[in-house]
């Protein structure tokens, strides 16, 4: 395929022939994705599955595979051009145990299993890169670094990927997170975000006749009641989701232990830190009210910012979108995305296909349209190579 | 041959072979032939993955495979329509050979791949393997390719999980344990060397294939062993530890179903070996028990253990595979 273009509608006319050519490659990526899904990669313990990675990389015939200290997985396949570099991500970790059965289910249309769209399909496609460009027969001018990375759920505060570009020595013009769930989808901006927990513990030794006054539930239910009094702006979108509690033993049981895990997210950086300062206000204050042991603890956090709308890397994504008769489902975004952005590296997530029951035991992938976001990704990979996503200097 | 030096020579643990690209590299320089036979029944959610997984692996990646078939009993779910839309040759059982007739059961179907598949060499993998894995074809095939005097390929699973000291139980399942293993040792010692005799995955070349009779339920697999025993030798079978494999367990009534079809082809094997006397009409009714509120009842299963003669039999399968008479 030539892929030396005048103008992007060049790229454009070869999306048909992209998807084809994709579906061609149907049996080699769905083996990729059984495998990787059936390895077992909770946050922080990804090794084997990028153990597995990098070994298919290597059948490949890449060249620079490597693990570094934080345990990503990156291959790179060389361009003619040296100087230049894309970074694709899909973050190897998922959201389930390493107890729950793993097992993956290949229907006539349908994939289901445990992470098979979040991201195990992502990191199927990063394994599955080096054959399909080359049945495409794709050379790019920029070398393509392939990054799986770890840690990125969760508490894992996207370190597997904030290592990497910390250390990392390759500049590149653009990133692109891949995700399985959902195609259509197209992120580049990020919210401002912090993930908290706040813990609360009484003494053990407290009096029976004292049931009622005081239990590590009442602490709790007070901060939460004064957190809930916290005015929350309009503008910027600003919310606080309290997302989980626990505490306590039994029905008659005094409980000296609570713990409520929450998020608070806003498009302005200052009401996230404003925000931050209130609860620390209230935890102080709760814990000297019940003689109790509060702690504070942020688990993870990211700060806003983004692209512009018209950034030519976004107006190609929508371009190749359109043509593939896909509506743009624009999502701000705080995965990885966020930290490329975070950096000034221009950068979209893009979604591979159709998912339903995500997060669930049974998380279903469609086969079919999975043809239709290889297809967008490389167009986008040929926009950005050709120079179509630079911004105009 | 002495049974504990067989077992130390032929017993292999598949880690042995990963290197596939050495041993497509070998199997092409002997210029053969490979196909991969999934007999089916009704196994919409495993067959989709089996067949992805040899296919990108052991056809695409590494050509390893030159056919991958599908040969069903007649299934009622989407069996067919799943292998098919992932690449394999879907035969129905009944289509092959029709002028034979269609009897039910797994054996009639491997019997019919001798005749429908190409290969020089045909491994059978059961199609209800949930944690399928390409080692479950190579590793039964390698030694095939490297070893010239081994005819026949005998898949076993054991995996231990956590165990302290050297001395552990292995073996094979119920029926292997409670009436195989028995039945072997009081006939056919040698053959207490198959640690899984039952396992219904297997890598067979066809000039041992074509010359076996083929019963066609569950005495397959006995039946098969000890005719590769009486004719080609102990030196002729080699088993293959493929770490662990994930499926359905089955219900001890089945099982009792089970052991009755091994039990009839493996006497009448004995009986046509002269290894026991002449045998009496055997009944081909299994009973069993249920109880229906206070009072039990019989109820009485048929069990057929019909029998294929050996395929090179056959005037069509002479012509096909130009077999001189």
């Amino acid at each position: 395929m030539d892929t030396q273009f005048k103008t992007i509608n060049e790229i454009m006319a070869l999306l048909p022939e992209l998807q084809e050519g994709a579906a061609g490659m149907q049996e080699t990526l769905i083996a990729n994705l059984i495998m990787l899904s059936e390895i077992p990669a909770p946050t922080f313990e990804e090794k084997d599955r990028i153990k597995l990675l990098l070994q298919r990389m290597l059948e490949c015939g890449l060249q620079n595979v490597s693990t570094d200290e934080a345990g990503n997985g990156v291959g790179i396949i060389p361009g003619t051009d040296p100087a230049r570099n894309i970074l694709l991500v899909a973050h190897a970790d998922s959201v389930y145990s390493g107890k729950a059965d793993h097992t993956i289910s290949v229907l006539a249309d349908e994939i289901i299993g445990p992470g098979v769209a979040d991201n195990s399909l992502g990191v199927a496609v990063l394994a599955t890169l080096p054959n399909l460009l080359e049945a495409l027969g794709i050379q790019l001018n920029s070398n393509l670094v392939l990054l799986g990375s770890t840690k990125g759920l969760g508490s894992g505060n996207l370190d597997g990927l904030k290592f990497f570009m910390d250390h990392n020595r390759l500049p590149f013009d653009a990133g692109i997170c891949i995700e399985g769930a959902q195609l259509g989808r197209l992120s580049y901006t990020a919210v401002g975000m912090f993930r908290g927990s706040i813990d609360c513990r009484l003494p053990e030794e407290l009096e029976w006749q004292r049931v009622g006054e005081s239990s590590a539930i009442i602490a709790l239910n007070d901060v939460i009641n004064r957190i809930l009094e916290i005015p929350v702006p309009r503008r910027p979108k600003t919310s606080i989701v309290l997302g989980a509690i626990r505490g306590g033993k039994s029905f008659n049981i005094m409980a000296t232990q609570s713990s409520l895990r929450f998020e608070v997210r806003s498009e302005g950086s200052e009401i996230v830190q404003q925000i931050r300062v209130c609860i620390e206000d209230i935890v102080a204050d709760i814990a000297s009210k019940y003689n109790a042991e509060i702690s504070f603890k942020i688990v993870s956090s990211r700060e806003p910012g983004g692209i512009d709308i018209g950034h030519p890397l976004v107006k190609s994504c929508r371009q190749v979108m359109e043509h593939l008769d896909l509506k743009p489902r624009i999502l701000p975004s705080m995965s990885e995305v966020s930290e490329l952005i975070g950096r000034g590296l221009p950068a979209v997530t893009l979604g591979i296909t159709e998912v339903s029951n995500l997060h669930d035991l049974d998380e279903t992938i469609r086969i079919q349209p999975i043809y239709k976001g290889l297809a967008q990704l490389f167009a986008v990979l040929l926009a950005i190579d050709g120079g179509f996503c630079n911004e105009p200097e | 041959m002495n049974l504990n030096d067989w077992i130390k020579n032929n017993t292999i643990h598949h880690s042995r072979f990963w290197d596939i690209k050495k041993l497509v590299e070998e199997k092409e320089r002997q210029g053969l032939k490979i196909s991969l036979c999934l007999p089916t029944l009704n196994e919409e959610k495993t067959i989709g993955k089996e067949i992805v997984m040899f296919k990108s692996e052991l056809m695409d990646r590494y050509p390893l495979l030159d056919e991958i078939a599908v040969i069903d009993s007649g299934s009622s779910d989407k069996t067919c329509e799943i292998a098919a839309t992932f690449g394999a040759d879907v035969h129905l059982s009944a289509d092959i050979l029709p002028q034979y007739g269609e009897k039910k059961g797994k054996g009639e179907n491997l019997w019919k791949a001798v005749y429908e598949l190409t290969g020089d060499i045909i491994v059978y993998v059961d199609a209800d393997i949930k944690n399928i894995h390409p080692r479950f074809a190579y590793g039964l095939l390698a030694p095939l390719i490297y070893r010239p005097e081994v005819h026949y390929v005998k898949a076993f699973y054991d995996r231990p999980l956590a165990f302290s000291q050297g001395v552990r139980p292995s073996g094979g399942g119920r029926v292997t344990e409670i009436l195989v293993r028995p039945l072997f040792s009081l006939f056919f010692p040698d053959l207490t060397g198959l640690i899984q005799p039952l396992s219904g995955e297997y890598a067979v070349r066809r000039e041992v294939l074509e010359k076996l009779p083929f019963p066609i339920g569950y005495g397959v697999e006995t039946s098969h062993l000890i005719d590769v025993y009486e004719k080609w030798g102990m030196e002729a079978i080699a088993q293959v530890d493929l770490d662990q494999r994930v499926h359905r367990n089955q219900e001890t009534r089945d099982l009792g179903k089970m052991a009755f079809g091994i039990l009839r082809a493996f006497l009448f094997r004995a009986e046509a070996l002269g290894v026991i006397g002449e045998l009496p009409d055997l009944s081909t009714f299994l009973r069993q028990f249920q109880a229906n509120n206070e009072s039990f009842e019989q109820v009485a299963f048929e069990i057929v253990e019909e029998e294929r003669q050996p395929m090179i039999e056959l005037p069509e399968y002479r012509e096909k595979f130009g077999i001189k008479q």
